[in-house]
């Protein structure tokens, strides 16, 4: 190896085995930029290549080992030294050697256990990533490979809705309810708020979707709340019997699904904040938790027949779907 | 062809039929107050300028619907004060005290000006009906003393004003209070 003329050196590029067919989730980086990586789900099998390039031709690559590492870790922005590493699998792609020429290397990771889903948040990130390193005397070349993962769950087989009565003795009195505690992300709050008594003049009534990040454990526990959402329910003074209707489509924001003590590391919770605002800007609110999970996609084969006719309605005349559904049906649906 | 199908049952939550009284009739939170009628009282160099405070209410925390007193600018400060001193509240601000309009070989009629005294009527008005509508303002004697009694007793006992026992409110149990923040704008 020189010193001063040009030492040998190497590109690595990791290419997975199912990178033509396997699916990309958006993920926020930390300055809020969107990126798309492969999306994997715990239990799911890691596997590819790593392509290692000679830069010069001809010249060797000396090296003190090749390997591939699958990481889970969690970094919290205030400790950045300390990576918190909870899925860690290395697999050896080459003894201590030289490379003469540029050569590829298998790799497999069966069944990955990956427990936590992905997040990037203020002041914390748990990402799962694969890192090759050809180490050397001097300094390693490493290539890293982000990947985004998603935790599924399924219906909750208990979901109570929200039903609380709250208030200021005789000024204000209202009843909410929200028609469930858990919600999925692409769902719909469903709720109501019943005025029992309104003794306050009330501008308008909003609610807020509040994500709360939580790191740090003991005393030094720091709480950071991010207001995903503003919603304006009612503008308007309303009187006491009155209804005020709430529906409240997830879908349309930035939502995770709720992460409770992960790795004892840190929490994020989303929390309804009900405001009511009176003519002098005084702010009355309730907040009430809920929890949100993610529902994995249900891809349907086969479509029941009015549902075909919808999409042709928007979809033109060009649709091989068509064919299984030609009745003498009218468009009546 | 593969379409996501995703149904979600939006329709309304039921809740009661509004009682057409309620509906229709006055509404519960009606709270008015005029600060007019600036009269200057006295002679000289002892004169100061006293306003009506005239205050309409079906509050069922004030004694009086209807009530009319004769108050000048250091009666708004005194409750100012009590209020910053006994309750937990951000009290809004007052017009100001114009020590400069107090002093002599001033070219104009200084504190009796008569578009000051428009000013600082105007700037009452609005301090006495923001802070008149407030829950936890609305609990303290010096408030009710200042809106509902001929006089300010300086020495009175300063305390709290609890709500008389014909509630029109339904039967309400144990409830969770909200939390009250008063943004300064």
């Amino acid at each position: 190896m020189n010193f001063f003329g040009f030492g040998q050196t190497a590109d690595i590029d990791i290419v997975l085995n199912d990178a033509e067919t396997r699916k990309k989730a958006e993920h926020n980086s930390e300055d809020g930029k969107k990126d798309k990586y492969f999306l994997f789900y715990d239990g799911e099998t890691v596997s590819g290549k790593v392509n290692v390039t000679l830069k010069y031709p001809g010249k060797r690559l000396e090296h003190n080992g090749i390997k591939v590492e699958f990481v889970g870790q969690i970094e919290l922005y205030y400790d950045r030294g300390n990576h918190h590493e909870f899925v860690s699998l290395v697999k050896d792609l080459a003894r201590p050697g030289e490379l003469t020429q540029s050569q590829t290397f298998d790799f497999e990771f069966a069944h990955v256990e990956k427990p936590y889903e992905s997040y990037t948040g203020q002041n914390v990130k748990l990402r799962y990533f694969l890192k090759v390193t050809i180490g050397r005397r001097l300094s390693d070349i490493t290539k890293e490979l982000d990947i985004v993962v998603h935790t599924l769950s399924t219906y909750p087989d208990i979901n109570s809705s929200i039903k609380m009565e709250v208030g200021i003795e005789d000024c204000l009195h209202i009843e909410f309810e929200y028609n469930k505690s858990k919600y999925h992300l692409k769902d719909v709050i469903v709720g109501k708020i019943y005025f029992l008594l309104v003794r306050i003049k009330i501008r308008h009534m909003e609610i807020d979707i509040i994500r709360r990040e939580t790191t740090g454990t003991g005393p030094s526990v720091y709480n950071e709340n991010d207001t995903i959402a503003k919603y304006e329910i009612m503008d308007g003074a309303p009187v006491r019997g009155e209804s005020i209707p709430i529906r409240l489509f997830l879908a349309g924001y930035e939502l995770t699904p709720t992460m409770k003590d992960v790795n004892k590391k840190f929490s994020v919770r989303y929390f309804l904040n009900l405001v009511l605002i009176d003519e002098e800007d005084r702010r009355y609110f309730k907040q009430q938790e809920i929890i949100l999970w993610r529902k994995g996609d249900i891809v349907k084969k086969s479509m029941s027949h009015q549902a075909i006719m919808a999409a042709q309605r928007f979809e033109g005349s060009s649709n091989p779907e068509r064919s299984h559904s030609q009745s003498a049906e009218n468009d009546k649906s | 062809m593969r379409f996501k199908i995703e149904l979600c049952d939006t329709r309304r939550l039921n809740s009661k039929p509004q009682d057409l009284t309620d509906a229709y009739g006055p509404p519960s939170n009606f709270l008015e107050i005029d600060v007019y009628d600036p009269q200057i009282v006295g002679v000289g160099r002892n004169r100061y300028t006293t306003y009506e405070v005239r205050m309409r209410t079906n509050l069922p925390i004030f004694k009086l619907k209807d009530s009319c007193v004769r108050r000048r600018y250091s009666d708004f400060e005194w409750l100012k004060n009590e209020l910053e001193r006994d309750s937990k509240i951000v009290v809004p601000p007052l017009p100001g005290k114009a020590l400069k309009r107090q002093l002599p070989f001033r070219g104009d009629e200084g504190l009796f000006e008569e578009a000051f005294i428009e000013e600082r009527r105007v700037g009452l008005e609005q301090f006495i009906n923001r802070i008149a509508g407030h829950p936890l303002a609305q609990n303290e004697r010096c408030l009710h003393m200042f809106l509902q009694e001929e006089t300010i007793d300086r020495n009175y006992i300063p305390g709290k004003v609890r709500q008389k026992d014909n509630r029109d409110t339904c039967a309400c149990s144990m409830y969770i209070y909200f939390y009250i923040t008063l943004i300064q704008s």
